[in-house]
């Protein structure tokens, strides 16, 4: 059983976890062409790397940002939702 | 052991007369026609029907491990047309009709066996998209139906139709044409097929880079670990890898990596000659003419580029399918395994040209690809040899997202195969 290390709620199940994909930059809808918005839409960085990812842990309701690698699957940081906001 | 089998043991295997299934030559050539990227199905496959259909024969199989070492290797064998959509229902029908001949085109017994194919439905809505896919299957020419509780117990005797009380099956959609076949057999097959009309196959091979001209607009060759390959046109036909193929030249895709884990138990007495799948256990199982129940489940939930296999999956799997098939509790598991698989929102494959010329792409084949091995080889080699997208892969294109023309294929592929 694969455990994901999190300093809020302590070592919990992976099992616990939803994966919710990359964090992704959402453009503004009024602003965004066509084009840009399908990119949006579907274009996904799928070579391997580290990443941030939104994981929802479901018995305590909480979304967490997590940096993984995707060639090891190790988790690396939990990552301060500060980083990672922006306008809407 | 008689000693005319032993002394075989100490000879090299080339003095044998019939050694290899093609030669491994020692050096690449400065320049190709076409170099395609992959010793897969599918780029064995694109690489004998470049050679036999168009003459095209300077070209290089490049493979960084070892031919059908990738998802080929690695799948659960299941050949079927009955699919949702009538762009995807022609198209892997075409790739059935082509696996039915294909052990006398290629002259090798691919194992290829029709056994009849079981979508079971366990809910309303699955009954509906059964109903769906039957009818859009008939229209088109393919023999589906839905069938009965009663049907499926003739069929399948050793089924629980009521999954130990949980999940009761009410019917099924039924495909006759479904079948299994020799994964490694319809590597070496094209391979072989290919190589004696000239094609190169370099194994242990990897591309680290692709070339462009300067304003990155067309491509003009590859690098690899063992040196720079001039190229005419490239085609990039790596499966889980194909992320990294498309970064190598700036190009987006939608493609997203997750494994797909199957395993098999210790073979048995041949008792089940159906293929069955249920969506909403998320398991299918088919026992292989060894006797080993192949089973598999549905894609890894999240993002990985491993070919690692977990006692999760093994858990999960066998818990439904002791609600499908209660006998297989007693049964021991041999092997595990894992492939990565190039996932797409829609559940098609991305086939064809790309922005950048001279470069094609054959990717997208998620948990789906073997059964188009024949046909996406067939159709890929007259698109690059004609630069001009084949007909039946019109619908496939990188462009169908720009304009939000997705497929739609998802009622019929989401479980692992
Ligand atoms: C567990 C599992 C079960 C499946 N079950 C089914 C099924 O029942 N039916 C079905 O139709 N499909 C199934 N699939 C999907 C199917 O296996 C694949 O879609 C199909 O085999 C893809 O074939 P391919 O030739 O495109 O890719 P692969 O066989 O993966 O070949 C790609 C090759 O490219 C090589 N490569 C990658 N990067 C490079 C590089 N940089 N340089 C050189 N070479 C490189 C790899 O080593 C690999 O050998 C399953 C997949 C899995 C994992």
């Amino acid at each position: 059983m694969k455990v994901i290390d999190c300093p809020h709620i302590g070592k919990r199940p992976m099992s616990e976890f939803v994966y919710g994909h990359e964090v992704r930059e959402m453009p503004k809808p009024s602003e965004a062409s066509d084009k840009e918005w399908a990119d949006y839409v579907f274009s996904r960085d799928g070579a391997p790397g580290v990443k941030k990812e939104w994981w929802h842990h479901v018995p305590s309701g909480i979304w967490f940002v997590f940096e993984r690698d995707t060639l090891t699957d190790k988790f690396i940081r939990l990552v301060d939702i500060a980083e990672v906001q922006y306008e809407l | 052991m008689p000693y005319r089998l032993l002394k075989y043991a100490f000879k090299n295997p080339e003095e044998l007369g019939d050694p290899r299934y093609f030669d491994q030559p020692e050096k690449l050539k400065s320049s190709y026609d076409v170099v395609i990227i992959g010793g897969g199905g599918h780029g064995l496959a694109c690489a004998y029907y470049l050679a036999r259909d168009f003459g095209i024969t300077n070209v290089a199989v490049l493979e960084q491990g070892y031919v059908g070492g990738g998802n080929t290797g690695r799948n659960t064998t299941i050949v079927r047309s009955n699919y949702l959509t009538p762009e995807g229902v022609k198209f892997y029908d075409e790739s059935l009709k082509l696996y039915l001949d294909l052990s006398d085109d290629l002259d090798i017994n691919l194992m290829y066996s029709t056994r009849g194919h079981f979508t079971l439905a366990h809910s309303d809505s699955a009954m509906r998209t059964s109903r769906w896919r039957a009818e859009t299957n008939k229209h088109l020419g393919i023999d589906s139906e839905v069938v009965d509780r009663q049907f499926i117990k003739n069929e399948v005797p050793y089924l629980d139709l009521d999954c130990g009380g949980t999940h009761p099956i009410m019917g099924a959609l039924y495909h006759g044409p479904g079948a299994v076949a020799r994964h490694d057999a319809v590597a070496w097959g094209y391979g072989r097929a290919a190589n004696v009309r000239g094609v190169e196959i370099h194994q242990k091979t990897q591309v680290t880079g692709i070339k462009t001209n300067d304003d990155g607009t067309k491509v003009v060759g590859v690098e690899t670990n063992r040196g720079f390959v001039q190229a005419g046109k490239v085609i990039s036909m790596v499966a889980g890898s194909s992320p990294r193929i498309t970064s190598m030249v700036g190009l987006k895709t939608p493609i997203e990596i997750f494994p797909l884990q199957a395993c098999v138990t210790e073979p048995v007495k041949p008792f089940m000659d159906t293929i069955i799948v249920s969506g909403s256990l998320h398991c299918y199982v088919s026992q292989s003419s060894r006797g080993e129940m192949v089973m598999g489940a549905s894609a890894d939930p999240q993002e990985l580029h491993s070919t690692r296999s977990s006692f999760d999956f093994v858990e999960g799997l066998t818990d439904q399918m002791m609600d499908l098939l209660p006998f297989t509790g007693g049964l021991r598991l041999m092997r595990q395994w894992a492939g990565m698989c190039d996932m797409t929102p829609d559940f098609a494959p991305i086939m064809g040209k790309t922005p950048i010329d001279n470069f094609y792409l054959d990717g997208g084949w998620g948990t789906w690809g073997f059964k188009a091995t024949p046909v996406s080889g067939k159709t890929m080699a007259y698109t690059v040899a004609n630069d001009k997208v084949h007909d039946l892969i019109k619908p496939f294109g990188l462009d169908r997202f720009d304009t939000y023309k997705l497929v739609g294929e998802k009622g019929a592929a989401s479980v692992g195969h």
